[in-house]
């Protein structure tokens, strides 16, 4: 473990007193879907933390997550929380460069050999190695290099958890998602562009308080912030169940908060947490500001058809396709006429009539 | 295949494939029709025809009189049936953005919960319909694999979008491309079924209309 100093004293340093902290740890257990006795424990945890090493991996990604997580108008607690469980190697954040950097990363990865964590965001190239290299080494030989003494893996954010927008059609870097090409460790996704910060300071609070893992979806997602779609949880709902759609972005429905199923809203389909817990602590989140969801914590997300077409139009059929069936419809349908007419004639030509005779029993 | 897979072949080829068949096999069917012709009346129109065939197309819409108390399970299942198919398909709002979305037509819906009641009295109109006609000798006679295989067309896009809307044992975004599949089978079989009905009902009616309103008789 880090010799750096433990969470509550570095509070203290940035004026944040313990009911502060306690409330934080409160709101966060709540997050976590946890009984409310827990929360002294999950405070008990944090305080004690002997901060596991954690450590960064950053590969085809756009720093977004990082930003997400750091990049806030005040030091907000989820950044502290961060840096208070000692995060020993992280491009954008560390101030070694070079040698020195990598060398911290496997100083770190010796000292705390199958206790620490790994974040990554971003995906991996599989096409061509040389699309994303750190210190001249593939991404891929580093993830494995990293992983293999770890505890767990958090791939964090929509690139690392499912590809994200490097593997968006024609995927030209063969970009793949972590949990793809880790088979033997446990891989939690928080996907999302980027994911909402508490819900990865909630994944390692959960990890120091219990030991292991919160429970995952069928997608490696954790259950507590993506067990339900942001739809179900849009304050906008029930204006859907009335049937009271925005039909553009600046009509009476857009005006008066209407739903925004019609400009393309994605959140039927998107399992995420930012209708509850939302952004910028709690201000907002897009369909609060006006916006669609553009369903970016789902797989495939960049590819899923138009962000401003309804879920549920198909796309398929143009006004091409249609043209081209309904002349074909008409081509056949009076050469099938013509053949109709024309057989009718050759049996009125070729009708033997009938006569009594025939209808007679005959001995 | 993932969900997301299978919902983007179902919005994107499936989608494609099935439209295509449907307005192809609908445009054959009626070019068709209309290709026959009637044979033309020679005789002194006693009243117009046009005028009673446009009328009857609506006036059939309700049952001649004395019918519903004589079969009251066929003419009253057979009105909440097709009423509520009609307010399933074309008043929900889904629907309505969809259509919208392909042809730029556009009105008002209908709340989510108005589309859920209308859904479960087609569905139960429809069971209820199919045991009377598994009960009665004559329509059980008359009832072909056909019949059946469009009962079942007809029942999957509302049984699946009934589990869609709920959120019943799968995710939306499965439930969304099975219930698209199950609409683009409804299409395929469209042209070549009883369904075809939904069409050529109009047809049917006004050609009856005209010829008895030519003779002088009234709808």
């Amino acid at each position: 473990m880090s010799t750096k100093p433990a969470l509550l004293p570095l509070l203290d340093s940035h004026g944040i007193s313990r009911r502060d902290f306690t409330k934080y740890c409160t709101g966060l257990t709540a997050a976590m879907a946890l009984a409310p006795a827990m929360a002294p424990r999950v405070a008990e945890a944090l305080e004690r933390a002997r901060r596991p090493s954690v450590i960064w991996l950053s590969f085809q990604e756009c720093t977004g997550c990082t930003e997400s997580l750091t990049r806030a108008d005040a030091p907000s607690l989820e950044q502290l929380i961060l840096s208070a469980v000692s995060l020993d190697y992280h491009h954008t954040l560390q101030a070694a460069a070079g040698h020195g950097a990598e060398t911290a990363r496997l100083k770190a990865m010796a000292e705390n050999a199958g206790q620490y964590l790994v974040l990554v965001d971003g995906s991996v190239p599989l096409g061509d190695p040389g699309y994303s290299t750190i210190a001249g080494r593939s991404n891929l030989d580093i993830l494995h290099e990293t992983v293999a003494g770890a505890a767990a893996v958090v791939a964090i954010g929509s690139c690392a958890a499912f590809g994200g927008l490097p593997a968006a059609a024609p995927n030209p870097t063969g970009a793949v998602s972590i949990g793809s090409l880790i088979t033997d460790k446990p891989v939690v996704n928080l996907p999302g562009c980027p994911p909402i910060p508490v819900v990865m300071t909630a994944v390692i609070a959960h990890f120091l308080t219990f030991g292991r893992l919160p429970e995952l979806d069928s997608l490696g997602r954790p259950r507590a912030f993506y067990g339900d779609t942001i739809h179900d949880r849009c304050y906008r709902r029930a204006f859907y169940d009335k049937g009271l759609f925005a039909k553009s972005f600046d009509d009476e429905g857009a005006r008066k908060g209407w739903c925004l199923f019609e400009l393309g809203c994605k959140g039927p389909t998107t399992y995420n947490a930012c209708a509850t817990v939302k952004w910028n602590g709690g201000v907002s989140f897009p369909i609060q500001s006006g916006h669609p969801c553009l369903g970016c914590s789902q797989p495939d997300f960049w590819d899923a058809g138009s962000f401003y077409r309804p879920l549920s139009q198909p796309w398929g059929a143009d006004g091409h396709l249609a043209a081209n069936a309904v002349a074909a419809g008409i081509g056949i349908g009076v050469a099938a006429g013509m053949a109709a007419i024309e057989a009718k004639k050759r049996a009125a030509a070729e009708r033997q009539p009938v006569t009594l005779a025939d209808l007679e029993v005959k001995p | 295949m993932s969900s997301t897979a299978l919902l983007l072949w179902a919005k994107g080829p499936g989608f494609a494939f099935a439209a295509a068949v449907f307005l192809f096999g609908v445009t054959l069917r009626v070019v068709e029709m209309l290709w026959l012709r009637r044979r033309p009346d020679r005789s002194v129109a006693r009243g117009s025809g046009a005028l009673q065939g446009l009328r009857t197309v609506v006036s059939r819409f309700l049952p001649a009189p004395g019918l519903v108390a004589r079969s009251p399970v066929v003419h009253v299942g057979g009105m909440v049936f097709h009423l509520g198919l009609f307010a399933v398909v074309f008043l929900y709002g889904p629907h309505i953005a969809a259509i919208r979305g392909m042809t730029g037509l556009d009105w008002p819906g209908l709340p989510t919960g108005a589309i859920d009641g209308a859904t479960v009295l087609t569905i139960a109109a429809m069971i209820v319909l199919l045991i009377a006609r598994s009960k009665d000798p004559v329509r059980r006679l008359l009832t072909t694999g056909a019949d059946h295989l469009a009962w079942t067309a007809t029942l999957l896009p509302l049984l699946t979008g009934f589990l869609l809307v709920n959120r019943v044992a799968l995710p939306f975004e499965t439930l969304l491309a099975v219930h698209l599949l199950s609409v683009e089978l409804l299409l395929v079989l469209f042209p070549f079924t009883t369904l075809m009905h939904a069409v050529t009902f109009a047809f049917a009616r006004y050609y009856a209309g005209a010829i008895a309103g030519r003779k002088g008789a009234h709808s």
